[in-house]
């Protein structure tokens, strides 16, 4: 550590000289010109069927697992015994609420039980309007004719969060309480949170076998993090000064956790919750894949038959309940200081009144449990047509009205600023594209960042992917400025003014939890199976959070400040341009940063729409025995660019806050 | 407090009112799951359903015969090719319906791990190769002679594809040996991985509809083709052995033979749904008729499987015999 402060010493005093933005010029004129010299020489390209000694490496490794699963003690004793737990706690759930079980026709508890059930712990954990919302939420779910397919996701995604929870909770608690801990962790949460799922959807299911096991573990893997990170963060966050309090008190460091560190965490703790469902959810399609049943199913189905109003359909439930199960844990951690606030008179009335619900609540789960009318829910879901149609004659019109402009911006992009930057990328020798972007790494974000770059480059071309990285590469920075443009366009325009944050955030919403496979045949459509149409996919998932930040940065900047430059004669623009988005400064470096997290999280996806490249190695991978150690080093090179890219902005990030 | 009990009290009262008014069928009277209590000799059976569509029609019938006519128990669990036949050994799959000469998988599991064997012939005939959108087989009527590709080539150009004409490949899992086809017949064309049937059958149907230029990999039997016939192109004669070495490919692909593929344990049982299965053969025209019931009329997989076995009663029974 101490050699790293030291080197960064010479930066410093170079920096007063040359400004920064005129050394990364520099490295970038180099590289043009080197690149006009060099061109085409030690680009590492490699076919699509070829594979490298590492490749066939992780094949066999993964073949020697499959012979050998029903003898080896590992397996026996140990990946047996976890997917049993699993599988069992699986099936307990759906048997009471979305599989029939046994004799029974119907599960144990019907469509009445579940709403009314929903509707008061809603109430319970969060306040009546969520409560309304849940019961609208659910009953919605009956309407679309996609009952059974909903309360299959809502088990596979409670069984998730409970197993991800009762993992990641307290590894949370310990990372917030021990900084080596903290440190170990960090890598591996960016791993596993970095890492395409497709990647290791094949080798789980040959570990924990097909179906509702592997898909809730691989859903935990994804959906852990979040409870880690937001938990540890909740323990740090716990002012100095109380802990300090309880110590003197003479507290053992259990008492302190359990009296202290975790009530006082709650609220952050239940955020984590609320994370931990989000990207849950998020994995309802791709676990489709490995069979899990529920709404992912009918998605993934409905595109073998293009059927974009079915997936829209489905896509749409998964939305609501994103929405539904986001609302009542935001409200579920804003409850206790809402009752405070709201005085006495209201917690009076509550524990009778709790108990009512509850009695009510047992009555409508014992009449699901008991009346067929109550159990299946009623109608035949007609409004699920009507929505799928809506969805088909949009598309129709778009496709057919739009294409014309669609297909003139893709190629505007794609030769204009595409083609260009990944030809400079894939046709430059590795060695000077490594040196650049180690380069840049040291410029924008000091030593340290530069060192880790170096290594991630060195990574790559290990992993035998190289040019297909660089590929992907140039797709990822092009996706990440039409990210920027829209974060800051949009971002601005709703830090302004509160009605069009308003109105433009449950679109934001909707654009983050709608799965990408329901919106794939549209754009097909509109842009052909070509990179560009993966770019727009991937800006679609990503614009939102890059959005949300800048939003709140601008909002941020102190009213004081801005009324300041108005008063000095500053025009709209002006505060915009030289006040309200310098200040925002740190909220940009972060939404960059977020961006090309989620754009690169897109990669496979977009592998699926003719983005090649890493994405479609990842997808080779998982369909084909022979490619599956190069599907797996292409999802680390995947991992490596998140990397570099994740520590060079923060790195970045830190140096413009300081 | 004595108010609220009293109004805790009322709601209890109302609730009860409730449920002594709405009687109605309970859960477990007859009637409600009469039909499906014949589980009867045949036992559980675990089909897997490969993701396009001329396979879950495959699949939709054998499932809707073994359940009814033989009162197995059907779990259809839908499962890419390669993670299907993993599922042999762990006893997650009976059956494979219709395998694309799939060489590597049945070296791997048939003759390596033992855990499969094959099942017979489906009847279907499998056809791959380049295929162009019908308006342009009708333009232009040489173009599905290969010699006369490179003429055209500059018309296949895309954003894509670098200068070349393209050739659009669709989903990873597929047969291929474009990439060579393309090196040995010394052609002006690029492949280009569209990654996924879906994108691949989008780009057909644009094609079609706004008289693109388009050349690509596709295969029969397949829905799509009631939608849109589209035109094969000629390679080089396939000749036995012609396609041993991959990377010396130039010819066409072979008439696939589509067969059937059960795991080791399934066949030794010699359960009805193994001898259902082991008899199960039809057209490509029973296959597509099917199809189109599922993709085109959107009907269920259950319905689409009764119209066509409502049709066909012979065929069925002489799976059955």
């Amino acid at each position: 550590m101490a050699v790293v402060a030291d080197a960064t010493a010479p930066v410093a005093t170079i920096r007063k000289k040359v400004s920064r933005p005129m050394v990364v010029a520099a490295i970038l004129l180099a590289w043009l010109v080197l690149f006009a010299v060099l061109r085409g020489r030690q680009t590492l390209t490699l076919a699509a069927a070829d594979l490298t000694g590492l490749h066939r490496w992780l094949n066999d490794v993964n073949d020697t697992i499959g012979a050998n699963r029903n003898s080896n003690p590992v397996f026996l004793y140990f990946f047996n015994e976890i997917r049993l737990a699993i599988d069992n706690l699986v099936t307990f759930v759906q048997s009471l609420i979305s599989q029939p079980t046994g004799s029974r026709p119907v599960p144990q508890i019907g469509w009445l039980g579940v709403v009314g059930l929903t509707g008061y712990v809603s109430w319970a954990v969060g306040n009546w309007r969520v409560a309304l919302l849940a019961v609208a939420g659910f009953t919605f779910f009956g309407l679309q004719g996609l009952w059974q397919e909903s309360m299959d996701t809502l088990a596979l995604t409670l069984s998730a969060v409970l197993v991800a929870l009762l993992i990641g909770i307290p590894l949370g608690v310990w990372a917030g309480l021990s900084d080596r801990f903290n440190r170990i962790m960090t890598p591996f949460l960016d791993f596993m949170q970095t890492m395409p799922t497709f990647v290791y959807l094949a080798p789980l299911t040959l570990i924990f076998l097909i179906g509702g096991a592997s898909a809730v573990i691989t859903t935990v893997i994804y959906a852990a993090p979040p409870a880690i990170r937001i938990t540890a963060h909740a323990i740090r966050s716990v002012p100095e000064t109380t802990v300090e309090a309880a110590d003197s008190l003479g507290t053992t460091r259990t008492q302190q956790l359990l009296k202290v560190l975790l009530p006082m965490s709650k609220r952050t703790v239940v955020m984590g919750v609320n994370q931990t469902i989000m990207a849950a959810l998020a994995m309802v399609t791709i676990a489709a894949l490995i069979d899990a049943p529920g709404l992912g199913k009918t998605v993934v189905q409905a595109l073998q038959s293009l059927d974009v109003g079915t997936a829209f359909n489905a896509g749409l439930a998964i939305v609501v309940m994103a929405i539904v199960l986001d609302r009542v844990t935001t409200a579920a951690a804003g409850r206790a200081e809402a009752a405070r606030r709201s005085g006495g008179r209201l917690t009076r009335w509550r524990r009778p009144l709790l108990a009512a619900g509850g009695i009510g609540a047992a009555v409508l789960v014992y009449l699901s449990h008991t009346y067929v009318w109550a159990a299946e829910f009623p109608g035949n879901g007609s409004m699920g047509s009507h929505i799928a149609s809506a969805a088909d004659t949009t598309t129709t019109w778009l496709q057919d009205h739009v294409s014309g402009l669609t297909n003139g911006l893709r190629d505007v992009l794609t030769t204009g600023l595409l083609n260009p930057f990944q030809t400079l990328l894939t046709d430059s020798p590795w060695w000077l594209v490594g040196a650049v972007l180690a380069g840049l790494g040291v410029v924008l974000g000091g030593w340290r960042a530069g060192v880790i770059a170096a290594v991630c480059v060195g990574l790559l071309v290990g992993t035998g992917v190289w040019s297909d990285g660089m590929t992907t590469l140039a797709s990822t920075a092009v996706a990440t400025v039409l990210v920027m443009l829209l974060g800051v366009v949009f971002g601005v325009w709703m830090g302004r003014s509160e009605l069009v944050d308003r109105l433009v955030r449950p679109t934001l919403d909707a654009a983050q939890v709608m799965p990408p496979f329901v919106y794939l045949v549209p754009f097909l459509a509109l842009f052909g199976a070509t990179r560009f149409t993966a770019i727009v996919a991937a800006v679609v998932y990503a614009a939102p959070v890059a959005i949300k930040i800048i939003a709140d940065g601008v909002r941020n900047v102190s009213e004081s400040t801005v009324e300041a430059a108005t008063s000095s004669g500053c025009n709209t623009w002006q505060i915009i341009t030289k006040v309200q988005l310098p200040m925002a400064r740190s909220a940009l470096t972060l939404a960059t940063n977020q961006g090309l997290i989620y754009v690169l999280s897109m990669v496979v996806v977009g592998g699926l729409v003719g983005a090649g490249a890493l994405g479609y190695d990842v997808v080779a991978g998982f369909s084909q025995g022979q490619l599956y150690g190069k599907g797996l080093a292409a999802g680390l090179a995947i991992v490596l660019l998140g990397v570099m890219f994740d520590r060079i902005t923060q790195a970045a990030a830190r140096r413009t806050r300081a | 407090m004595a108010r609220h009990w009293q109004a805790g009290a009322a709601g209890l009262a109302v609730l009860g009112l409730t449920l002594t008014a709405c009687s109605g069928a309970k859960v477990g009277d007859s009637g409600s799951a009469g039909s499906k209590s014949s589980g009867g000799k045949c036992g559980s059976f675990n089909l897997a359903v490969n993701p396009w569509v001329g396979y879950e029609a495959d699949a939709a019938v054998v499932a809707y015969v073994a359940q009814h006519d033989l009162g197995c128990t059907v779990n259809k669990k839908d499962l890419k090719e390669e993670i299907a036949w993993q599922g042999f050994g762990t006893g997650e799959v009976d059956a494979v319906l219709e395998n694309w000469g799939h060489d590597d998988l049945k070296a791997k599991y048939i003759a390596g791990q033992k855990t499969a064997v094959e099942a017979g012939s489906t009847g279907n005939k499998g056809v791959i190769g380049w295929f162009v959108p019908p308006w342009l087989a009708k333009a232009h009527p040489d173009i599905t002679d290969w010699k006369n590709l490179n003429k055209y080539a500059d018309k296949f150009k895309t954003s894509e594809s670098g200068g070349k004409g393209q050739l659009l490949d669709g989903d990873p899992s597929y047969v291929t040996n474009d990439a060579a086809l393309v090196k040995n017949l010394k052609l002006n064309f690029k492949v280009v991985y569209a990654g996924s049937e879906t994108a691949l059958i989008q780009a057909y149907r644009t094609a079609e509809k706004n008289k693109q230029w388009m050349i690509g990999y596709f295969y029969e039997p397949q829905w799509f083709m009631s939608e849109v016939p589209l035109v094969k192109v000629n390679l080089p004669t396939y000749t036995k052995g012609c396609d041993a070495d991959a990377a010396k490919v130039a010819c066409d692909y072979p008439v696939y033979d589509l067969d059937k593929i059960v795991s080791a344990r399934f066949a030794k049982s010699g359960g009805p749904a193994y001898n259902l299965v082991k008899k199960f053969n039809w057209t490509n025209d029973d296959q597509n008729t099917v199809a189109k019931y599922i993709a085109v009329d959107k009907m269920s997989d259950d319905a689409a499987a009764k119209k066509w076995v409502d049709a066909h009663r012979d065929k069925v029974d002489a799976w059955l015999k």
